[in-house]
């Protein structure tokens, strides 16, 4: 190993550079005291101009031809660097010298070469990283035969396969639900219900992989196709109820039920090894141009609901007002049939006792007197009544 | 090192290279997903995991197969279940409905050979299959009634269709496992909007159906509630009509003259029964 002093690992003593020690002598004898060209496998001394190639100068190894250079180029750096390539055949410059490539492998202790040592642990770590394969709980995972034949499919836990590429190893998680909300966006999904009415609806997919070599081998684009059978179900099976139904939550439920059994019987005859979990109705509205009619009805519901109270709050005073009449008056028949005369003529006196106190009386006595009336006078009166019938109350 | 490895074995590293090289291009993987036709100089000869129905996989014809570089050349076609969308096509019902109509069909090949000699590639095949979805779905639906199209016919329809697809589909060496409508919408601008309007008045009407029963059910709980005070009041009152006659007249005199009311004049003659004791004199 003699490139260890120089970054580009070339013989600290050696380089193109050599020619330049001499001429530049004089500004490294300031830095160092190395003013003369060094000897061939002496270190320089002093900082080192990490721009100029070589330390000093010295016995060149290769192209000693080559014409003066002051500095390393990006050519240099590669050209000087070729012969380390570990496969590399030709393209240094000039032929080889003595020393060869002056990259080698680390030798072991008896001087082997590391290589077969190294291959072999590779090819170790290769098998093992390649055939022992950990599927977690959810997963599956698919074993061929260099990608092409099934082998088998690997439940969760360890398992072991033959290396990469005799076996192709293909992890899915399975037991996993996944979900497809239709439609994506915000926008209307409007679908004509057998009443040839709109509604807008949304839902949910749920579904997981029942067998994962069809799920893999039979389907052409899985996920769209549960997407465009959930379409097709659900619009086949709300086109099977009127509005109302979907609209109201009884309907729903039996719909879900529905599409969820056309889906899988669609997605059986494809053998796609997909099992649908479950369809849930997120929304059901009707369309937004016709939203106020809707909402209409149901504030004429709450209207008629408030006719039927209001009617019945009547319909109860009516009945208590009748019943309270009826029970006063048993109360004062009971007492009347014990002494009906006086009960009577009491019952009168006290009556027109708390009419004419409260009213102005004019008592006409003669006979044959044609009575003059003063309507005008008792209209006069008029605005002031209750002060007179407070006074006689009082 | 290497590099007199190269030197000391120049021959042995080129033929293992060579050798190589022509096992990998004489190799070939069909995976369980494709079928694979081995087309020798422009010619099909021979199919490698080609469908077979109710195969299980593991038994497939997929694997390493070989074949002669260059003289043979290979084309590999999708085996699993392929689907073909079709544009939204506005069909017209005998009832002079429109409708805007998609569907989809779902097809695997079945027989690449054919495919490969009649179509070539799987997008041909599609392009295809996808013109004549559209026209026997316009022509079988145009045969029935826009009622019909949204319910239980569409079962049937759909069979109808399927079938005429997978008759020319065969031509393609196709196999049409299903046809169905995604979706069958109205059209936007007019259709649209008349329903929207249909949909309007039927709730409108139904508003009102609902605001004329509340009131004709409030009404009638009125008029029960009436009826049983009569009910009431005759039972009660009936006992003695006379009394009643009497009673009632007197609360009837004191609230028409009660205070607070209008102001009112009596003009009493002495020959009235209350005064009947001004004029006896205390006999």
């Amino acid at each position: 190993m003699t490139g260890k002093r120089s970054p580009w690992g070339k013989d600290g003593s050696s380089g193109d550079g050599g020619d330049d020690g001499s001429t530049e002598g004089a500004p490294e004898g300031a830095d160092g005291n190395n003013a003369g060209p060094p000897a061939a496998g002496e270190p320089p001394k002093g900082p080192r101009n990490p721009w100029l190639p070589g330390g000093g100068t010295g016995g060149a190894n290769d192209a000693p031809g080559e014409r003066p250079r002051r500095s390393a180029s990006i050519e240099d750096i590669f050209r000087n660097r070729g012969p380390e390539g570990p496969r590399r055949g030709g393209g240094g410059d000039g032929p080889r010298g003595p020393g060869g490539p002056n990259f080698r492998l680390p030798q072991r202790a008896d001087g082997k070469s590391w290589l077969p040592v190294a291959i072999g642990v590779a090819a170790l770590l290769w098998i093992g990283v390649s055939s022992v394969h950990q599927v977690g709980p959810k997963e599956q995972a698919l074993v061929t035969w260099f990608g092409g034949k099934y082998q088998s499919t690997l439940q969760p836990g360890l398992s072991m396969t033959f290396p990469w590429p005799i076996n192709h190893v293909d992890v899915e998680p399975v037991s996993e639900f996944r979900s497809e909300a239709i439609p994506g966006g915000e926008a209307q999904n409007l679908m004509l219900t057998g009443d040839q009415n709109l509604v807008d609806l949304s839902y949910t997919v749920r579904w997981n992989i029942k067998d994962l070599k069809l799920f893999r081998f039979q389907l052409d684009k899985p996920e769209d196709t549960v997407r465009e059978v959930a379409e097709a179900a659900m619009r086949a099976s709300v086109a099977e109820r009127g509005l109302n139904d979907v609209l109201s939550g009884a309907g729903r439920g039996d719909i879900e039920q529905r599409v969820m059994q056309r889906m899988q019987s669609l997605l059986n005859t494809y053998r796609s090894g997909i099992q649908v979990q479950g369809v849930q109705i997120s929304k059901t509205d009707p369309p937004t141009e016709v939203e106020d009619a809707f909402k209409n009805v149901s504030a004429a519901q709450q209207t008629a609901e408030s006719y039927i109270n209001q009617a019945q709050a009547a319909a109860q005073q009516v009945l208590a007002r009748a019943q309270g009449d009826a029970a006063a008056f048993d109360k004062v028949y009971a007492q009347y049939r014990l002494a009906p005369d006086v009960t009577r003529r009491r019952m009168y006196y006290e009556t027109m006792e708390r009419v004419l106190r409260q009213t102005d009386k004019t008592v006409i006595e003669a006979p044959g007197v044609a009575p003059y009336l003063p309507l005008p006078e008792v209209r006069r009166s008029a605005p002031t009544p209750p002060v007179a019938t407070q006074g006689n109350a009082q | 090192m290497i590099d007199t490895l190269w030197d000391s074995h120049k021959t042995t590293i080129v033929a293992i290279g060579a050798a190589l090289l022509a096992v990998w291009s004489s190799l070939i993987v069909v995976p369980e997903t494709e079928q694979a036709v081995v087309i020798r100089a422009g010619r099909p000869d021979r199919t490698i995991n080609r469908f077979e129905p109710n195969q299980p996989f593991g038994r497939t014809g997929a694997g390493i197969h070989y074949r002669i570089p260059i003289y043979e050349r290979l084309e590999r076609i999708d085996k699993r279940v392929m689907s073909v969308d079709m544009e939204t096509q506005q069909v017209l019902s005998t009832d002079q409905l429109r409708l805007n109509v998609d569907a989809y069909a779902r097809y695997r090949i079945i027989d690449p050979v054919r495919m490969v000699r009649s179509a070539g590639t799987l997008d041909t095949v599609e392009t295809q299959l996808s013109t004549i979805l559209s026209s026997v779905v316009r022509q079988e639906l145009g045969r029935r009634s826009f009622a019909s199209l949204l319910t239980a016919e569409r079962g049937r329809t759909m069979e109808n269709i399927r079938k005429t697809l997978d008759g020319q589909a065969r031509n393609y060496g196709a196999q049409v496992i299903d046809v169905r409508i995604k979706r069958a919408d109205l059209p936007d601008g007019t259709p649209l909007q008349s329903a929207f309007q249909r949909m309007r008045t039927a709730r409108e009407q139904e508003a009102a159906t609902i605001l004329a029963q509340g009131q004709k059910n409030a009404q009638i709980i009125r008029a029960e509630a009436d009826a049983q005070a009569a009910k009431i009041y005759a039972d009660a009152f009936g006992k003695d009509p006379a009394f009643y006659d009497f009673y009632r007249a007197m609360q009837s005199y004191d609230s028409t003259f009660a205070p607070g009311g209008a102001s009112s004049s009596i003009i009493l003659s002495p020959d009235n029964d209350y005064l009947r004791q001004f004029r006896n004199g205390g006999r």
